[in-house]
């Protein structure tokens, strides 16, 4: 996992959940493009978040041979679906993430502290372990009214006495917003996550329309 | 002129052997992903139907067991998604939209498909007829699975596959066209992947 600050002049700024395309050149200009959702806030230096995959083919040269200083080429914001703008301050907002789809709410969490937003937030982050929590220093540290909750599904360390296990339909009953304040809600994961975590909030009553997802399948990236 | 991306050489095995049938900027995989806006629709097969609308207002309507007995094709061909993974060969079988379309009467130059989740996309009825689109219904072989837009789904495999609709329920034929989702929300209001047509712009 690496988070790559990029420097793009003239970048017209972006929505929280957005993502762009990086376009990877070789020498003999072969070319390989994928999407990866955008780390940082509006207004901030901008960033991304890339899992390594080790069949990937963007995702290695991204975590471990790109330097400071090299250039890459990339294009964006795309997406004007996935987003948040923060324009509507009485909508709770519940967000579900799986592994590094955690990223693209790391935008909406930094977007919210740097409006001075006080919407209410949950964040449920399921991930395999703890060491493969990303961001965890600042969800950690996150402002009042954010709520980050954590399962995780394979590992848990001595003493741990957060959730254990999937994001199924129990947990969500006991983390998401009552449906009575018609959240907005969003998933963003690996397709099987998503697809479990999207029929399990239909299952409780939130209606399909303000549940918004982003799934990455068997494809690299989201 | 890309800048060259220092020490990069890409997974050459895995490079387009067939650069024939592989749009540009795309690359091939063996897997079906997922991609959807939203939760997946059940909507129960008693329900379902297919409404081919003019304006709004139906023209005719099939229920589940009459779209079925409609005749059908087997159709074989290569799909490319906007987000860059194209999958050769895909098994399909489908009613065409010309067998649909033989029964209205209609003046419209294009269609907006819409499905249940409230999904639609905009293409132009030229792009729908002459063998170009069906009504897919089986994929390899058996029932297309919910997640990749079952019981049905538009196949439109000559365009980038967010205008195969999944879940389709109808097409409404209008004189003008108008965006359809993805079209309001930044992407390419044809979508060639040939043209590489991925963003409004392109």
């Amino acid at each position: 996992m690496r988070t790559i600050m990029l420097s793009v002049p003239g970048w017209a700024g972006h929505a929280a959940g957005q993502h762009l395309d990086v376009r990877l050149t070789a020498e003999d200009g072969y070319t390989a493009e994928r999407s990866y959702s955008i780390a940082s806030a509006p207004g901030e230096a901008l960033a991304i978040t890339v899992e390594r995959l080790d069949d990937g083919e963007v995702s290695p040269y991204l975590t471990e041979e790109l330097r400071a200083g090299d250039e890459i080429e990339i294009r964006g914001p795309i997406g004007g679906y996935f987003i948040w703008t923060g324009d509507d301050a009485a909508t709770p907002l519940l967000l579900v993430a799986g592994g590094s789809g955690v990223v693209p709410f790391r935008s909406i969490l930094r977007h919210r502290h740097n409006l001075g937003s006080r919407v209410p937030i949950r964040l449920l982050y399921s991930a395999r372990s703890l060491p493969d929590v990303i961001y965890q220093q600042e969800l950690d540290q996150a402002d009042d009214g954010v709520a980050v909750i954590y399962t995780l599904t394979r590992q848990q360390p001595p003493g741990w006495t957060g959730h254990a296990g999937r994001a199924d339909r129990q947990l969500l009953a006991e983390v998401a917003w009552p449906a009575e304040q018609d959240p907005m809600i969003f998933v963003c994961g690996p397709t099987p996550f998503v697809e479990a975590v999207a029929a399990g909030l239909v299952g409780l009553g939130y209606p399909a329309q303000r549940i918004r997802t982003e799934r990455f399948g068997g494809a690299e990236g989201s | 002129m890309s800048p060259i991306s220092r020490g990069f050489r890409g997974r050459r095995s895995e490079a387009p052997a067939d650069t024939a049938r592989t749009p540009p900027g795309q690359y091939l995989t063996t897997d079906f992903p997922v991609l959807s806006a939203g939760p997946t629709p059940h909507t129960p097969l008693r329900d379902w139907t297919f409404s081919i609308q003019q304006a709004g207002t139906d023209l005719r309507t099939w229920t589940w067991q009459e779209l079925l007995a409609l005749p059908a094709e087997d159709v074989t061909v290569d799909i490319h998604c906007v987000t860059r993974w194209s999958k050769l060969d895909t098994r399909w079988r489908a009613v065409p939209i010309d067998t649909l379309l033989a029964h209205v009467d209609h003046h419209a130059r294009f269609a907006l498909a819409f499905c249940d989740g409230g999904y639609t996309t905009n293409v132009p009825l030229a792009d729908l007829t002459s063998g170009q689109a069906w009504v897919a219904y089986e994929y390899d072989g058996r029932p297309l699975a919910p997640e990749h837009g079952g019981p049905a789904r538009l196949l439109v495999p000559h365009l980038y596959f967010w205008k195969s609709a999944k879940w389709i329920r109808g097409l409404d034929l209008l004189a003008a066209d108008e965006p359809g989702f993805w079209e309001r929300y930044g992407y390419h209001n044809y979508g060639d992947p040939w043209r590489e047509q991925r963003y409004a712009g392109d």
